[in-house]
């Protein structure tokens, strides 16, 4: 055996690794982020687009939840967080900068139910709020039946299944039944976790899914994508409006064009007052500092909101998730743009 | 050669201590190592927990847990840890005495390795493998044949009541007792190993049948030691978190039924930890890990006090 010649060989190829590795570091700028698990698949779909946009940039996502996604925007060991939910006046109090919530996309909660025949039922806020209460624990209440003429339901218990682990999912949905429910208000209230008054809990959408797919006369909430991967029935909800709609990227569109949405972008859009709204739907944001610390990294974040904005919200839908509405877009991209570097 | 090593051992320098002494402070140092670990986990979690101790007190050990109107207590949760892990342990026990009186009493030699080597080998399974088949298999099977027969059977008790769901604290502490056998199993073992074989045959000499003296000579001298054995089980039961997390229900309601969902201090933390957006919550779910630290380390001395006092070899407690 040959060990000089070996010996060469193997010299010339870590050096060729540490070029290659070298080269490679040096021409991408690695922009880190972390929070939100909610809209995680449309986000890691922009950062692989944008890549062949700007290969100069690499994004790196940690989906580590909203409560992660905020505390390490406030402690600046990340270069934008995400979350489900806006952050609370008291959490901003504690930012060393002014932080921006840049809303990208929406999504609704859908009410799945295992029953005899998967009948597309329908739902309203206060019938919701009692079987969510343990009020409602019959499938044939009078209640349910009158919302559903023609459906036979049957004589059996109503299981509730909720989540376990705190989640911006669940927050839309109790932010929901605290709008329509004065009980659930006083009683639950709302939050990323509650104290459920009923049922059992199981972990994450998926969790939730298998559970109610499992237990016949089990209802649940899931993200609308979960209840269409696995062909779980859900209801039509009744919105402000009167109407009941069926959850659809149309009118969870349709819920985000008739929200009120303040300046800051801190809004809710539960029980939207549009004709054709879905009432259980929330959006989600990307948390970002107005002043950059980083100029180099302030402006390739600009220049990557601005795309996403403009390019990568065509993505949305088919994702199952709502861009955000022409007019609304404009706004967010005018609050982009006052981001400084 | 050897008139060489020969010669050169005469003249070797008398040996030095100093190299002993190096040995016992490097191995005291490693030892302590686990000390200062303890203790910068305790330090830790008591910072995180400052604003939850602050803010509830000693009430927090008695208060329930609500999270959407920003009120914290561990009650349902040191409730449904000790529920379910000491009918784990309950349901585990005899199991586990009864496999380690097997194969040190009664089974054929040829067989103790290999049943002794498929036990241990349990222990080896990851907890959260364990969890998904509780959820897919165990959890629909006892919810749909045996829980309702022991729900007909022994409907008059008030902890047989109510909706079957499935997951609950009764599937939490048969999920709890499969991972605990191997450790108790294998501590009994090595505690009725310990008993000299002179006492079997004493009995034996004195007439007794195989029961007797597996009743008198063992398992009577064993029980400080058995003690121990379900004492470090009772230990792995109470931090044990995935599986239980998966097959527990997670509801904070506290119940008399066993059917009924719960949950324990570990599955909490698991739960809400990665969505806990503001400071109190955050610091309570600290607070839950530091009441969880302390009720397993006050168990583990227990333990530790208890199998130390066996009088039986010190393979018993180094098992």
């Amino acid at each position: 055996m040959n060990m000089r010649r070996f010996l060469t060989n193997l010299a010339a190829l870590a050096a060729a690794l540490a070029l290659a590795g070298a080269g490679r570091a040096s021409a991408q700028l690695l922009i880190n982020g972390a929070g939100a698990t909610f809209p995680y698949p449309i986000y890691s779909k922009w950062f692989d687009e944008y890549s062949k946009v700007d290969p100069s940039v690499r994004f790196n996502y940690q989906s580590i939840g909203s409560g992660g996604g905020q505390k390490q925007i406030l402690e600046g060991t990340i270069d934008f967080g995400a979350s489900d939910g806006p952050m609370s006046d008291q959490t901003l109090a504690k930012a060393p900068g002014k932080i921006l919530h840049v809303p990208t996309v929406a999504g609704a909660d859908v009410v799945t139910y295992n029953l005899p025949g998967a009948p597309r039922l329908r739902l309203d806020g206060p019938s919701i709020a009692d079987i969510f209460l343990g009020r409602i624990t019959k499938w044939n209440d009078p209640r349910l039946t009158a919302l559903n003429p023609g459906v036979t339901l049957p004589d059996e218990d109503i299981l509730v299944v909720h989540r376990a682990d705190g989640s911006g999912t669940t927050y839309i949905f109790v932010d929901y039944l605290s709008c329509v429910s004065q009980e659930w208000q006083k009683k639950v209230g709302r939050g990323a976790a509650v104290k459920w008054p009923a049922g059992l809990g199981a972990k994450g959408n998926e969790g939730v899914t298998s559970q109610v797919k499992q237990t016949p006369g089990a209802i649940g909430y899931v993200e609308l994508v979960y209840a269409i991967q696995n062909q779980l029935p859900y209801a039509n909800v009744k919105n402000a409006a009167g109407n009941f709609i069926e959850a659809s990227v149309g009118s969870v569109s349709a819920a985000l064009a008739a929200a009120t949405i303040p300046d800051d972008f801190r809004f809710s859009m539960v029980n939207s007052p549009g004709h054709d709204a879905y009432p259980i739907a929330g959006a989600t944001w990307l948390l970002v500092y107005q002043q950059q610390r980083d100029a180099v990294k302030g402006r390739k974040i600009v220049e990557f909101l601005k795309w996403a904005m403009q390019e990568g919200e065509h993505n949305a839908p088919q994702l199952d998730y709502a861009p955000l509405p022409p007019d609304l877009n404009k706004r967010v991209l005018a609050e982009i743009s006052g981001i400084r570097y | 050669m050897i008139a060489a090593t020969a010669q050169r051992k005469v003249v070797l320098a008398p040996p030095s201590k100093a190299g002993d002494a190096f040995f016992k402070f490097l191995t005291w140092g490693m030892a302590m190592m686990v000390f200062v670990l303890v203790a910068l986990l305790g330090w830790e979690l008591f910072q995180g927990s400052k604003i939850s101790l602050q803010q509830f007190g000693w009430r927090f050990l008695i208060h329930d847990w609500d999270p959407g109107n920003g009120n914290f207590g561990a009650l349902p949760f040191i409730f449904g840890t000790f529920v379910s892990s000491l009918l784990g342990l309950m349901i585990a026990l005899p199991l586990s005495l009864g496999t380690a009186i097997y194969l040190t009493e009664l089974a054929p030699r040829w067989l103790r390795r290999p049943a002794l080597s498929l036990i241990e080998m349990l222990a080896a399974i990851p907890s959260v493998i364990l969890g998904l088949w509780g959820i897919y298999v165990l959890v629909p099977w006892l919810r749909d044949h045996p829980y309702p027969l022991l729900q007909k059977a022994l409907a008059w008790l008030p902890v047989f009541r109510g909706h079957i769901y499935g997951q609950s604290f009764l599937s939490a502490a048969v999920i709890i007792a499969i991972m605990i056998v191997p450790i108790i199993t294998s501590m009994a073992r090595e505690v009725f190993r310990a008993v000299p074989d002179s006492q079997r045959e004493a009995a034996f000499a004195l007439g007794a049948t195989r029961w007797e003296v597996t009743w008198l000579a063992v398992l009577k001298g064993s029980r400080r030691g058995m003690f121990g054995a379900a004492m470090l089980g009772l230990g792995r039961a109470l931090g044990e978190t995935m599986a239980v997390t998966m097959v527990i229900g997670n509801s904070t309601d506290i119940s008399a039924s066993l059917f009924a969902p719960g949950s324990t201090l570990a599955s909490a933390i698991a739960n809400q930890f990665s969505e806990a957006v503001d400071d109190t919550y955050r610091s309570a779910l600290f607070e839950l890990g530091l009441v969880l630290l302390l009720v397993t380390i006050v168990t583990n001395i227990l333990a530790h006090l208890l199998v130390g006092a066996v009088s039986a070899p010190q393979d018993a407690f180094n098992a």
